[in-house]
């Protein structure tokens, strides 16, 4: 087998050295009843490269993938242009085959990197520092209310009804366990989102207040007068931005008062991947630093001096803490940080302003076309890429009518709000520098033909 | 500096053998330094070329507009391709050489995972995409997971955890679903001494109240302690099998039995399945819940510290409280996504959702690679061969180590020795700093807790015979050192890129962020 090194000579001779007459021998305190004597029966035996390959191929190309057809799709994942030098340096053994940095002295380079990744998520977020990565937004955006509830000591959580759904769901999910309030809601199919609502969901037992921005519809929130209302009432604000290269058009939360700003880094850098791997954001203030949850990369010298990095502050973490531990979390998303780290250093604060630009110019031609569909309407004032139409009919209907056109038009909010039959119609629609002017035809021609 | 070279130095002797030799540039030969990326350039520059956007904003997002751009650096691509590739030469991999960290299971990745993750079908399809458009991705979701019930003997999956923690996590609120679905407030979860230390944290953050199992002498959990405890309030035990000591728990049917009798669940630790995956199915052995690094067990790669994947096997008895989303085989032999919109009529007891989306897709596709590649026959070899390297390491160690359990038996996976022989002042981390000088990354250290000075050596099965001989080789040395009192060794390492790195001084005052920038 082409991953075994070992030849039966050198296996005979390791068992004399051992003292053992068989490798069986060796699992004599696997009770003899739960010993299997031979391969479990009805599963495939060992392939070789190139049959497996094909395998794979085969299933692979079942698949309708994002390049392939005019592609709409965003609603908490994006497709966006990655340089090939970012897929080929994580590819580096280095970096893919290394484990985390325990030992600083040889993994300099991994550090080295989530050290200026920290930062640039701290002047992305508009926050004074970051951690090293967390599973997901989703993921990060619990940790962040569970964070609120230690700063805060309170345990009623406010969302906005414009968070992913997803993400609502993930905090309820974790909440129930540890005995969190949770106010929720589904959004209205309205042009603004509703400000007014969350300030007076705040009230003097809210440990955080929870803000999409943009939200699940595309929707951009007055961030600045959510803060000040939950900072009167003792409250924070947490903002969730679910695609960064928003953040190069619109004011980073940090800057607007959000005292958390989680995310997804996805869109830069990783790929859709249906659905994972993908990287959680973590920001806040200093003075919240002891109460982070996830892996932090600190600077500090060696013992001649020299500048270095290494993991710090661990006495928050599972295997120093326990059970008194500020989260469970094992891993950070290394690999995954290391790309977004790598897209963007190529794109830098101007390139990520030019490329949220041209994302909002591409989903104003969208916008623009579609508004000329018969009986579409564009539901929002402000969007940067991606944003919400509105449909005659329900849209997860729709949504396959296109695929089976071959064209990926959009996430229905059907699919992501089944209880919500108000919302039915919606259809979340994104663009990005990846879409032509042929895509955005092909979208609306198929959706008249799917109207007519 | 003179032109000759008295000394006959070398550029693979490293520093100290170079003496005070230092260069203008800082660089010693392939000794490569490398500045932040905000040192190397201001922000205001791009490494990508992107076209100008046609029109401006939307009127309505001009009160919400960013008055300046991130203070962030753009780097040319080569700037960018020489920045990344010079730091990657400052870290130990798996590629390079033995990676013997017991409990992490460090072995060879294999390429093919990479090319197949990569594949159209897999890297570019949206999540969300409709289903009828990604027939052959939830294809691999399905066949993984049953793989993954075949192979641990158990009901059911749930395949979206995101990593071993996560995947503890959706266990033990499996078992405070079932739990609440008997009507029973169990407030106690038991928990070995030698656990890993997410199990008490995931535990705890569920909202049980951990209470300590302590080992026999032998290495393993004290039964009698353990069935003495259990009760009415005990919700169940998390046990790691084989142990973190590198031992099977040979009592686990029967602890699983008396857990099961007393109205409680138990839940597996499964980080070490590697060393038993094809040999036994835990399902034999009474688990009702099982965490699966596929980052470990099926060489998924590490990536300096994450993306992991840890799918959990469910019993009969709490399959019904697994996650959503979850992929489901059709009568007509497609497979559905079963998310919200279907969840209340086919999944009604779910205790939700733990994440968005449906797992660690890109992990999936590697770890089928690898378990078609390896086959019912290949993965029972896997086990066998990490096994027989381990015990191979111990027996060839223990007359120079300190080997606890050795006495008791062969090891499963690891092996494990403590510190005890060492020179007075002379410690397990002296001799894992100069296996690092070796051109080695050390074993795990200081875990697990039950032994003095813990070192946990795992070998895996990826490791030849030879490169084990090196390595035995360079650990018997180091034992020497450290029994006859070597001054050198409590200044190791000397030729890595850093000597010792001050971890009081990071954490008394973090530097968390580059502020190079900032106004003085």
């Amino acid at each position: 087998m082409r991953y075994l090194p070992l030849t039966p000579a050198e296996r005979s001779e390791m068992l004399g050295v051992i003292g053992a007459a068989t490798v069986d021998d060796l699992f004599v305190d696997v009770p003899a009843a739960a010993r299997l004597s031979a391969p479990i029966a009805g599963l495939p035996m060992h392939a070789s490269e190139m049959a497996v390959e094909r395998h794979m191929a085969a299933l692979s190309a079942k698949n309708l993938s994002a390049g392939a057809v005019p592609f709409f799709l965003g609603a908490g994942a994006y497709r966006h242009h990655v340089p090939a030098s970012v897929d080929h340096l994580i590819q580096r053994g280095e970096f893919l085959t290394a484990y985390t940095p325990y030992q600083p002295e040889i993994a300099q380079g991994t550090l080295q990197m989530l050290f200026e990744f920290q930062t640039q998520v701290a002047r992305l977020f508009g926050t004074e520092i970051a951690n090293a990565s967390m599973y997901d937004g989703s993921t990060a955006c619990w940790e962040a209310v569970a964070m609120a509830g230690r700063v805060t000591r309170r345990k009623r959580a406010v969302l906005c009804s414009g968070l992913h759904p997803h993400y609502v769901a993930t905090v309820r999910t974790m909440a129930k366990f540890t005995g969190d309030t949770i106010e929720a809601s589904a959004p209205r199919l309205e042009a603004e989102p509703d400000t007014a609502g969350v300030i007076a969901a705040i009230d003097d037992q809210t440990s955080c207040v929870v803000v999409q921005y943009p939200d699940i519809l595309g929707r951009v929130t007055d961030l600045a007068a959510i803060a000040e209302a939950a900072h009167a009432k003792g409250a924070l604000l947490v903002a969730v931005v679910t695609e960064p290269v928003a953040l190069g058009l619109i004011e980073a939360p940090g800057a607007l008062g959000a005292d958390i700003v989680v995310g997804e880094g996805q869109s830069l850098g990783v790929g859709l991947q249906f659905g994972g791997p993908y990287l959680g954001l973590f920001g806040c203030s200093e003075k919240f630093v002891r109460q982070m949850p996830g892996r932090l990369c600190g600077e500090t010298v060696d013992a001649e001096g020299k500048r270095g990095y290494v993991l710090t502050l661990s006495t928050r973490e599972q295997h120093i803490r326990r059970e008194k531990a500020t989260s469970n979390i094992c891993t950070n998303a290394g690999l995954c940080a290391l790309a977004f780290s790598i897209h963007m250093t190529l794109l830098g604060g101007t390139g990520l302003d030019r490329l949220a630009r041209l994302n909002h110019a591409r989903a104003q031609a969208t916008a623009e076309r579609l508004a000329r569909v018969p009986s579409v309407a564009v539901l929002n004032s402000a969007y940067v890429n991606e944003f919400t139409v509105v449909l005659p009919q329900d849209a997860r209907e729709v949504v396959r009518a296109l695929a089976d056109r071959q064209v990926l038009g959009g996430v229905s909010l059907g699919r992501l709000y089944p209880d919500a039959p108000d919302l039915a119609n919606g259809l979340l629609v994104c663009a990005s520098e990846m879409t032509s002017d042929e895509d955005i035809e092909a979208l609306a021609v198929a959706l008249e033909g799917v109207l007519a | 500096m003179s032109a000759v070279n008295a000394a006959g130095w070398r550029p693979e002797m490293g520093s100290a053998a170079a003496g005070s030799a230092e260069t203008t540039s800082g660089d010693k030969a392939l000794m490569l330094e490398e500045a932040l990326i905000f040192e190397l350039r201001e922000p205001g520059t791009c490494g990508v070329d992107i076209d100008a956007a046609d029109r401006g904003p939307v009127a309505g997002l001009a009160r919400f507009l960013r008055k300046a751009p991130a203070a962030l650096p753009g780097l040319s691509e080569p700037e960018t391709v020489r920045h990344y590739t010079r730091l990657s030469r400052q870290n130990y991999a798996i590629d390079l050489g033995p990676f013997p960290l017991g409990s992490c299971t460090m072995k060879h990745n294999p390429r093919l995972n990479e090319k197949v993750a990569r594949m159209p079908g897999f890297a570019d399809v949206h999540p969300l995409a409709p289903q009828q458009s990604a027939r052959g991705a939830l294809e691999v979701i399905n066949q993984l997971a049953f793989w993954l019930i075949e192979l641990t003997g158990m009901h059911g999956v749930a395949m979206s955890p995101k990593a071993g923690a996560h995947g503890e996590l959706c266990g033990v609120l499996c078992i405070k679903a079932a739990l609440e679905a008997r009507g029973e407030n169990r407030t106690v979860m038991l928990v070995p001494e030698s656990a890993h230390g997410t199990n008490p944290a995931t535990a705890a953050f569920a909202g049980f109240s951990i209470e300590s199992i302590p080992a026999t002498a032998d290495g393993r959990v004290d039964l009698a302690a353990l069935t003495a405890r259990l009760g009415p309030d005990v919700a169940g035990v998390m046990i790691t099998n084989p142990n973190t000591c590198g031992l099977f728990e040979r009592e686990m049917k029967t602890i699983s039995d008396a857990v099961h009798a007393a109205g409680g669940y138990v839940y597996c630790d499964g980080a070490n399945f590697n060393a038993i995956v094809g040999k036994v199915r835990p399902g034999d052995l009474g688990i009702d819940a099982m965490h699966i690094n596929l980052h470990k067990t099926f060489s998924t790669p590490h990536g300096g510290g994450g993306p992991g994947s840890g799918p959990v096997v469910l019993s009969k008895a709490l399959s019904p409280f697994g996650p959503l989303p979850y992929t489901a085989r059709m009568p007509d032999g497609t497979v559905r996504l079963i998310e919200e919109e279907d969840g209340a009529a086919e999944h009604p007891q779910s205790f939700g959702r733990m994440a968005a989306f449906h797992g660690q897709m890109g992990m999936f596709t590697r770890a089928l690679a690898y378990i078609l590649s390896h086959g019912a026959d290949g993965l029972a070899r896997v086990a066998e061969d990490a096994v027989l390297n381990a015990n191979y390491v111990l027996r060839s160690l223990e007359g120079e180590l300190e080997a606890p359990f050795a006495g008791s038996g062969p090891c499963m996976h690891e092996a494990l020795f403590s510190d005890a022989g060492l020179a007075e002042g002379f410690t397990t981390l002296d001799i894992a700093k100069g296996l690092i000088d070796e051109g080695f990354h050390p074993m795990t250290v200081y875990f697990p807790l039950v032994v003095h000075g813990a070192m946990l050596v795992e070998p895996t099965e990826t490791e030849s015979k030879a490169g084990l001989d090196r390595f035995i080789g360079s650990l018997r040395s180091l034992a020497r050192r450290a029994k006859q009192g070597d001054e050198g060794l409590k200044s190791a390492p000397h030729f890595a890129p850093r000597r010792r790195l001050d971890e009081t001084q990071a954490a008394r005052k973090p530097v968390l962020v580059w502020k190079g920038d900032a106004a003085a």
